[in-house]
């Protein structure tokens, strides 16, 4: 069902299937026939770990969306509401609760909230007057759900904000509880590695958590060597840049969800004679994109200007493949040949869909725009006119590009220069709240709270001190066979993945300068575990590093990792776990502030 | 359902427990307390049986929407009416015998435990203040918003607001879960008092601005945001404000008026071109284009015109001439463009000026696709002969490029721009003069 999740160092299928286990014995509790009722923003998730096959099997035989007034008719037993813990929802579970027909045959209700129960709402269901209407009650903690065979997200859209924002650590406690849940399933990790006030938080919570579980030693022999817990906000810079990578540059452009995304149809038209471009398809085209595909996983974590010769080439070997029918010419080689088919027909239809997905891609990276602001971008990064207000920020403003755009480049000058001028930041400001409207002043302040906008304090810049110490700026990329990680940013090393780097080799120590001037403080702490437990690494093996980025993560950033763990002297293999996959426009939209 | 498990709650629940106090660490009971912990949090990760349906009960508590009962925090005898018997009545058919659990001496931390876990409990027990912030410190220990946010949800109902505040202020983790608890249900004016209590002055200034967003009337809007002007936020902040109410209160004005002309059916400029939106609550340089496309030539005395927009917001030339340009080029008021950049100088002279550039100009003429010979005029006017070059080019300027080739005595590109015009065409026949002049002395 999902084999790519078994293809990595860490079998991640084992916690698919413990996740796919409480979920079946949920359904099985509300006996009888069922229709779900979906908030909406789970079904993406949810697709990740279980297919509508496996909620056939359970009599689940209808399934609506959450929304307000009646629940549409249903002949079935159980009603069953999969909800996130959200006040607004609880009104709407209400609303239907409430205006079900009492003439018809009666239903059992229940509710399931992912991930997890909330007292707050439980109560707004009992002001409501429908608390006694569920009969089942449940959580259901799904707190990490894997993506990949390397890749785990909670896909908490909220968990930054929460945390950087508002200073509320209920995304923490989920991060914890589902690093708990990992290490009852592959092993208690025996050192834990963390920079940033969060990874302090979840590093204390894992401790704690751990002591009050002493009744049973976890006999399960340690898969993972260390664990990572990185703050966002100890890098702030990355996630504001451009990714450059294929799979980054997909989601800055088309935005990835739940491993899906959704294409403008016309480039994967059918081409079929005679129909002369008629009837062009209207519904986007939407794909699936992991590792599964094994085209895919060779080409998702490439610079994108290292593509396209890997397309072309593997056109060639499709082709001549095809070719080989013509050589065929026993009973015996034909049958050879029609066996292969099936994965031919596949290789080729994969072929097609990516080429046209560079196409569309390219259309956009060739564009004199996108040019324009990724030189502005690199200038910043590479520390070049940081200080001044900068004539395409100005630009963009004046053609009112989306304000998203704009403050993501405002920002990054801001970070790369550890904040403005005053002179320089009221200027934008004063821009800004004239040309989008001067609510966005709301906006403007979270920026500032999160740290990503600021006026610079003391007058003193740190960035240099950081990009020369970290070598995040390298001059000289090799985009087609790259050595090193900066080749996702054509030239900007990630700053959160090379702290991760150097983490495994030679050790922090060596930039513990650079370390007090990151925000929040860097730690380690050890788990002991039992003789028996304790591994003894054959040569040349390589360690496993769990990294959980808290606040989020990009694909450039999961490419660089990716890049680590396949270099043949590397040492390190990379899990990655995060509280949101995200990019910066997803990231800047999160932080702005809309009407309740 | 597991038999024995059940059996097993029944038993740590109802009888060796009720003998334990908290302080006794050294009891063997503390070490039945950590097996029971262990016992309990190995539940959370791995038991999946399904008797936590007998302990499923309401939890007790009063509404949380204070917007609807202001004050609901005054006092504890408020609280009490909420009378345990009521709300402790079993909702899902709980066995009877499970009713003395409420009655036990939980501990704080039991308590906070058994909260964590989804399971019932009663909070009405901890009359103290001494033991309701133990209960909170015990919450903010655990971590668990869910858990820090009932806690606070019992303190908000059962302690004075003075009271709640001060021990808040003492405890950041509390009082930021509070704060965002606050905003989640929408208790504005709480979280007001709050802010003043702790002195966060701007937080208090920008919470209560926020609140214009939720304001869909657009005189009470615009009434508001009268009373946000006093309102202590940074200097800076103060002016944009300010600037804020000014702009609906004009946009008001103008909207009542422009419908007013529109439905009339009298004015040209309405005819021709129908308003696509309301100007209400739009961003003051969007306002500024409706008024350089609507009202372009009224004197600096109405409240509509683009000059008393300019000056009541001091609006920079450069933003000024920007958008009055893209306007007066949507209409094609070719004469108003020219004289957007015409000055004169004391003697009379005329010249052209761009605060913006000429490039930008162009660009901006060509995305309202002015005719070439318009566009020829200011790509002209660029300075730079290598952008003027580019721009006449892209845009089809042919007598530009020819002209700029020809004075840069640049013979192969002008032989190279040959094939880009048509055969036979004026210009084809203007680069052949050019080219077989002997006047010139080409550079190659």
């Amino acid at each position: 069902m999902a084999a790519h999740l078994s293809y990595g160092r860490v079998n991640l299928n084992v916690l698919r299937e413990a996740v796919r286990r409480e979920l079946r014995e949920f359904l099985d509790k509300c006996a009888g026939s069922k229709a779900i009722v979906w908030d909406e923003y789970l079904t993406g998730p949810f697709g990740l770990i279980a297919q509508y096959s496996l909620l056939k099997e359970h009599e689940v035989e209808k399934m609506f969306t959450l929304k307000g007034s009646r629940l549409p008719a249903a002949d079935v037993k159980n009603i069953i509401f999969f909800v996130r813990p959200r006040l607004e929802l609880m009104d709407v579970i209400a609303e239907n609760v409430l205006s079900e027909d009492r003439r018809g045959p009666a239903r059992d209700f229940h509710i399931l909230f992912v991930p997890r129960r909330s007292l707050l709402c439980e109560q707004r269901l009992k002001d409501l007057g429908v608390l006694g209407s569920f009969i089942h009650r449940e959580e259901y903690s799904l707190d990490l759900i894997p993506f990949d065979g390397d890749l785990l997200s909670m896909e908490s859209e909220g968990a930054f904000k929460e945390c950087y924002l508002e200073g509320d650590q209920t995304s923490l406690y989920h991060a914890a509880k589902g690093l708990m849940t990992l290490q009852a399933l592959y092993g208690t990790i025996p050192q834990i590695f963390g920079k940033g006030e969060c990874a302090r938080q979840v590093a204390n919570m894992m401790i704690r958590m751990k002591r009050e579980f002493t009744g049973s030693q976890n006999s399960i022999f340690p898969v993972f060597d260390n664990l990572l817990l990185l703050d966002r906000n100890v890098d702030l810079l990355t996630p504001l840049a451009t990714q450059l990578t294929y799979e980054g540059l997909i989601d800055e452009i088309y935005g990835i969800q739940n491993s899906y995304v959704k294409l403008p149809p016309e480039k994967f038209a059918p081409k079929k004679q005679g129909e002369g471009g008629k009837d062009l398809p209207t519904e986007a085209k939407k794909l699936q994109l992991n590792s599964a595909e094994e085209l895919y996983a060779e080409i998702r974590d490439k610079n994108f200007n290292a593509v396209g010769s890997v397309l072309s080439k593997k056109a060639k070997i499709i082709s001549a493949a095809f070719e080989e029918r013509h050589n065929a010419k026993t009973v015996g080689e034909i049958k050879q040949f029609v066996s292969q088919l099936p994965h031919m027909q596949a290789a080729r239809g994969s072929l097609a869909n990516h080429t046209s997905i560079a196409e569309l891609i390219k259309d956009v990276t060739t564009s004199e725009d996108f040019f324009d602001k990724l030189t502005v971008e690199q200038e910043f990064m590479s520390g070049i006119d940081t200080d001044k207000v900068n004539n395409y920020i100005e630009d963009c403003i004046a053609q009112k590009h989306p304000l998203i755009k704009v403050l993501r480049l405002v920002c990054l000058q801001s970070v790369c220069n550890s904040g403005l001028k005053q002179k320089v930041l009221d200027y934008y400001k004063r821009e800004i709240l004239q040309t989008y409207g001067y609510e966005h002043i709301l906006t403007l302040y979270n920026l500032e709270k999160a740290g990503l906008l600021k006026p610079q304090t003391g007058g003193r810049n740190n960035y240099p001190t950081i990009r020369k110490t970290l070598r995040l700026w390298m001059d000289d990329v090799n985009e087609q066979n790259p050595t090193d990680i900066s080749y996702v940013y054509s030239g900007y090393a990630p700053l959160s993945v090379r702290l991760a780097q150097l983490l495994s080799r030679p050790g922090w120590r060596s930039i513990e300068e650079v370390l007090r001037i990151l925000p929040g403080p860097h730690f380690e702490e050890r788990q002991p575990l039992p003789t028996g437990l304790q591994k003894k690494r054959q040569p040349g093996e390589n360690r496993v590093t769990l990294i959980f980025f808290l606040g989020g993560v990009t694909f450039a950033e999961i490419a660089a990792l990716r890049f680590l763990s396949q270099l043949e002297d590397g040492g390190t293999e990379y899990v990655i776990a995060t509280t949101k996959l995200m990019n910066g426009s997803s990231w800047i939209e999160a932080l702005m502030e809309r009407p309740s | 359902m597991n038999r024995t498990k059940g059996d097993e709650e029944e038993y740590w629940n109802s009888s060796k427990f009720k003998a334990f106090t908290f302080d006794d660490e050294d009891d063997e009971l503390s070490q039945l307390k950590e097996s029971k912990r262990a016992v309990n949090s190995l539940r959370d990760f791995v038991d999946d049986d399904d008797d936590d349906d007998l302990e499923r009960v309401s939890w007790s508590g009063e509404p949380v929407g204070s917007r609807t009962r202001p004050g609901s925090f005054q006092s504890l005898s408020d609280a009490l009416s909420d009378t345990p018997a009521k709300s402790y009545a079993p909702e899902l058919g709980r066995p009877k015998g499970e009713y003395r659990d409420y009655s036990n001496e939980w501990s704080p931390s039991d308590t906070v435990r058994r909260l964590r876990k989804g399971k019932v409990c009663s909070l009405e027990r901890f009359r103290s203040l001494q033991d309701k912030l133990q209960l909170l410190e015990e919450a903010v220990s655990m971590h668990d918003g869910n858990v820090i946010t009932a806690v606070l949800i019992f303190l908000k109902r059962t302690l004075s607001k003075e009271i709640l505040f001060r021990e808040l202020e003492v405890r950041q983790v509390a009082l930021r879960h509070f704060i965002h608890f606050l905003k989640e249900i929408g208790d504005q004016k709480l979280l007001l008092d709050l802010f003043r209590f702790l002195d966060r002055t701007e937080e208090l200034a920008l919470s209560q601005y926020r609140e214009h967003l939720n304001i869909q009337d657009p005189e009470k809007r615009k009434e508001f945001l009268k009373t946000c002007i006093g309102l202590p936020f940074s200097a800076e902040d103060s002016a944009h404000i300010q600037d804020h109410y000014t702009l609906l209160e004009r946009q008001i004005i103008i909207e009542a008026n422009d419908r007013h002309l529109e439905s009339a059916g009298q004015t040209e400029i309405f005819r021709k071109h129908p308003r696509k939106a309301s100007i209400l609550n739009m961003p003051l340089v969007t306002t500024l284009f409706y008024s350089c496309f609507y009202h372009y030539t009224e004197p600096e005395g109405t409240f509509s015109s683009p000059i008393n927009l300019k000056k009541t917001f001091k609006i920079p030339d450069k933003q000024y001439v920007l958008t009055a340009l893209a306007a007066r080029a949507k209409l094609r008021a070719w004469h108003d463009v020219d004289a957007l950049f015409t000055t004169k100088n004391w003697l009379g002279y005329t010249k052209k000026r761009a605060p913006i550039g000429f490039h930008r100009v162009v660009e901006i003429l060509h995305k309202n696709s002015a005719p070439v010979q318009i566009l020829q005029e200011y790509v002209n006017l660029v300075e730079d002969v290598d952008t003027k070059l580019n721009l006449a080019t892209k845009f089809k300027c042919h007598d530009v490029v020819i002209d700029t080739c020809r004075d840069l005595k640049d013979r192969q590109q002008l032989l190279a721009y040959r094939s880009k015009v048509d055969k036979g065409s004026a210009e084809e026949e203007k680069i052949d003069t050019i080219l077989s002049s002997s006047q010139i002395r080409w550079k190659n």
